[in-house]
C-alpha cells in the first residue's frame, strides 16, 4: 500500500484517497465504477511522476527523512544473509544508533554497518534519533580494523541527522572519535563502499563513509550541516532552512555534478518506502558491481586510488591553482 | 617550494590596525580593553604582554601574522607557499544576505588574507618546521577547499621532506557556502595525514580560540602532541549550541582547553610566553630521535 503523509503529497493522498474507497468494494464493484478506478489509478501515476519528477531541495529534505523511509536494519534484513550483530566498542559501550556486523552478502562474507535511527518512539529514543555518540564512532572502528583483519569489504550505510550534540559526547571526545575514523578509513587495507540512504548529516555522516566509492539513494541528501543548523549559523534563525538546503546543494543530483560521489540509485517512485524490497535490491545490485571493479585492483592501487579521490576534492574550487606536481 | 619568503608578511597598512572587534581599541591602539575581563590597559603594555591579559590571563586571539612571529626564529624567513589561492565559489552560493563576494573583498582588504589559513616553513630554535596558521578573522577561520587544499599540500610538503608540522587551529569549523566540497576536506587532510603517521613524520597540533566543528573533528584532533593555550574553546559542538539544543544549562568549564585536559583529549596548556620555547622542547626530542635513526 502507498503512503502519502507530505505536505506536498495533499493531491496524491487524496486521489489514492479515492483509489481506496473504490478498492474496499472488492468484486462488488460496478462497471463505471471500475473504469473510474482506472482512471483514479492512471491519475495517481502520472501526478506521482509529475510530483517525485520536479522535487524540490526541502522536498527532497522531506522525503529523505521520512518516518517509514527503510532504515539500515531493513537493508541488512532485505539485502544479507546470516547477520551476525557485533556490539560494543569495548571501551565504553554500545551505541545503538550504529548496526553493525558481519553478514553474508551474495554469499561473500562482508562487514555491514549503518546509522539506525529507530521506528517507534522507544526505539528512537534508543538509538538517539539516530545521532551516533563517540561509542557509535569507536564501534565502527573496531569494525574496521576487524574487516581489515579477515580481508572483508566494508559497506557503510549512512543516514544520520548529525553526530549527537551534548555534553557526554564532548566529554568522551566525539570530535576524536570521527577524526580518527576518517583517518583509519582513508588507508584501510580493504574496499569500502558507502550508500547514503536517507540522510547524510555533517561531519556525523562522513565519520563512517570515507570510501573508495559513495553511491546515493535518489531523494538522500548530504550535507555539510543540517539545513537548520546552516540556516541558523548563517542566517541567525533556523526558519531558512529550506534556502540553506537549497544554497548547499546537498541532493543526489547537486552531488554527482560537483563529482562527489560515483552514482545515483534509482530509488521506486514516490520514493524508498513505497517498496522496501525494491529499493534493497538496487542498492544491493549497485554494491555487487561496484565491489567486483574495486577487487579487481591490488591493495596499494585501491589505496592509491582513494587517496587520490579525496586529494582532487575541491581542486577545481580553487582560483589560481598552479599545475604541477606535487612533492 | 615556491614563493618568495619576503612578501609573506603581511602588508604595512595592517600594522597597528586592531582587527579584533572585541578588543575594543582606541584610536592609535593608546589603549586597549580586555575583551574579557573589561580592564582598561596601554596598547603597548598589550602588545607586550603578546595580547594576553595581565589581569585575568586571558589569551586574546591573535592574526596569522602574530603567530607566525611569535613562533619562529627571529632571524629566520617564513617561506610562505599557496599564498595566492582562492575559492571560484563552487557552488555559486545564493545568500539570503548580500553577496558574500563583496565581503570576502572586504576581509581581504581589512586582514590582508586572501584566505583563513597561512601556510609555509619556518625555522623555531634552529631546526625546521612546517607551519599552518589559521586566522579566525577570515570568515571565522571556515575550511574550505582552498583551506583543505593548503593543508594538505603542507602535510604532504612536511611528510616528503620529513620536516615536523605544527598546526595552530582557529577554525568554526567547514565553509557551509562551499557545502560538501567543506566537508570532504576533512577527509582530505586526514588521508594526508594518515600518510604522515605511516611515514613516522611528527605532527603538533596547537589549539587555540576558538577551534570547533569539522576542524575539531579532523586534523585537530590528529595530533600526535596536542597543546593548547589557556581557555581556548574547543568542542566539537560549543557549549552554547549544547544549551540550546539540549536545553541544559552547562558547567562554566565544558568546551575549554581545560576541561579537555581533565578529559584527556589533550598533552597540555601552555601559556603564550612558555609556547615556543615548550614547542621548541619538542622538535628537539623528535630531532634526536631522527639524527639517532640515521
Amino acid at each position: 500500500m502507498l503512503a502519502f503523509d507530505l505536505d506536498f503529497e495533499k493531491r496524491l493522498a487524496d486521489v489514492d484517497k479515492r483509489i481506496q474507497g473504490l478498492q474496499k468494494k472488492g468484486s462488488k464493484l460496478k462497471g463505471d465504477e471500475r473504469v473510474k478506478l482506472n482512471e483514479y489509478q492512471q491519475e495517481l501515476e502520472t501526478l506521482m511522476r509529475e510530483v517525485y519528477g520536479n522535487l524540490t531541495t526541502w522536498q527532497t529534505v522531506q522525503v529523505a527523512r521520512h518516518p517509514k523511509r527503510p532504515y539500515t536494519s531493513d537493508f541488512i534484513d532485505l539485502m544479507c544473509e546470516n547477520f551476525f550483530e557485533l556490539r560494543g566498542d569495548r571501551r565504553y559501550g554500545d551505541d545503538r544508533a550504529i548496526l553493525g556486523g558481519l553478514a553474508s552478502l551474495d554469499g561473500e562474507t562482508v562487514v555491514i554497518l549503518g546509522n539506525q535511527k529507530g521506528r517507534d518512539t522507544k526505539e528512537r529514543m534508543e538509538c538517539n534519533f539516530g545521532m551516533s555518540h563517540p561509542e557509535g564512532y569507536r564501534k565502527v572502528l573496531r569494525l574496521l580494523r576487524h574487516a581489515e583483519r579477515f580481508h572483508l569489504p566494508v559497506i557503510t550505510l549512512v543516514d544520520i541527522p548529525g553526530a549527537s550534540p551534548g555534553l557526554e559526547d564532548e566529554q568522551r571526545g566525539i570530535a576524536q572519535a570521527i577524526a580518527e575514523n576518517l583517518m583509519v578509513m582513508s588507508a584501510l587495507r580493504t574496499p569500502i563502499i558507502t550508500v547514503v540512504i536517507g540522510e547524510g548529516g555533517s561531519g556525523g555522516a562522513l565519520g563512517i563513509s570515507v570510501a573508495d566509492r559513495i553511491l546515493m539513494l535518489e531523494h538522500s541528501i548530504y550535507t555539510v550541516a543540517s539545513p537548520e543548523a546552516a540556516a541558523a549559523i548563517m542566517w541567525r534563525d533556523s526558519a531558512y532552512a529550506a534556502s540553506a538546503a537549497e544554497a548547499m546543494k546537498i541532493t543526489a543530483k547537486d552531488l554527482k555534478q560537483l563529482r562527489l560521489i560515483e552514482e545515483i540509485i534509482p530509488e521506486p517512485l514516490g520514493g524508498a518506502h513505497q517498496d522496501k524490497a525494491e529499493v534493497a535490491a538496487s542498492v544491493k545490485s549497485a554494491i555487487l558491481r561496484h565491489l567486483a571493479e574495486l577487487r579487481r585492483k591490488s591493495t596499494e592501487d585501491l589505496l592509491e586510488c582513494r587517496y587520490q579521490r579525496y586529494r582532487d576534492i575541491g581542486r577545481s574550487a580553487i582560483a589560481n591553482l598552479p599545475v604541477g606536481a606535487l612533492p | 617550494m615556491s614563493d618568495d619568503g619576503k612578501q609573506a608578511t603581511m602588508p604595512a597598512s595592517m600594522n597597528g590596525a586592531h582587527p579584533d572587534a572585541a578588543m575594543r581599541s582606541l584610536p592609535d591602539n593608546l589603549a586597549v580593553k580586555c575583551p574579557k575581563c573589561r580592564e582598561l590597559l596601554l596598547g603597548k603594555d598589550w602588545e607586550r604582554n603578546l595580547k594576553v591579559c595581565p589581569k585575568c590571563g586571558h589569551h586574546a586571539q591573535l592574526t596569522a601574522q602574530e603567530r607566525i612571529d611569535l613562533l619562529i626564529d627571529e632571524e629566520s624567513d617564513f617561506e610562505q607557499i599557496d599564498r595566492d589561492l582562492v575559492s571560484n565559489d563552487p557552488l555559486k552560493f545564493v545568500s539570503l544576505s548580500g553577496t558574500d563576494r563583496s565581503k570576502l573583498d572586504g576581509l581581504a582588504d581589512s586582514t590582508g588574507l586572501k584566505e583563513s589559513v597561512v601556510v609555509g616553513s619556518g625555522i623555531i630554535d634552529g631546526l625546521p618546521v612546517m607551519l599552518v596558521i589559521m586566522d579566525f578573522r577570515f570568515l571565522g577561520g571556515s575550511m574550505g577547499a582552498v583551506v583543505g587544499e593548503k593543508i594538505t599540500h603542507a602535510i604532504e610538503i612536511a611528510t616528503y621532506e620529513r620536516i615536523p608540522l605544527l598546526i595552530a587551529t582557529a577554525s568554526g569549523g567547514a565553509r557551509m557556502q562551499e557545502g560538501v566540497i567543506a566537508l570532504m576536506q576533512m577527509a582530505k587532510t586526514s588521508a594526508a595525514l594518515a600518510r604522515m603517521a605511516e611515514a613516522g613524520v611528527p605532527y603538533i597540533v596547537l589549539l587555540t580560540d576558538p577551534t570547533t566543528g569539522g576542524v575539531t573533528a579532523s586534523f585537530a584532533m590528529l595530533g600526535d602532541v596536542t597543546i593548547a593555550e589557556p581557555g581556548a574553546l574547543v568542542a566539537f559542538t560549543g557549549p552554547r549550541v549544547i544549551e540550546q539544543s539540549m536545553h541544559i544549562k552547562l558547567p562554566k568549564d565544558v568546551g575549554y582547553a581545560e576541561y579537555l585536559l581533565a578529559h584527556g583529549m589533550i598533552d597540555g596548556i601552555v601559556h603564550r610566553r612558555a609556547l615556543k620555547a615548550t614547542i621548541a622542547r619538542l622538535l628537539h626530542l623528535y630531532d634526536d630521535a631522527e639524527k639517532a635513526m640515521n
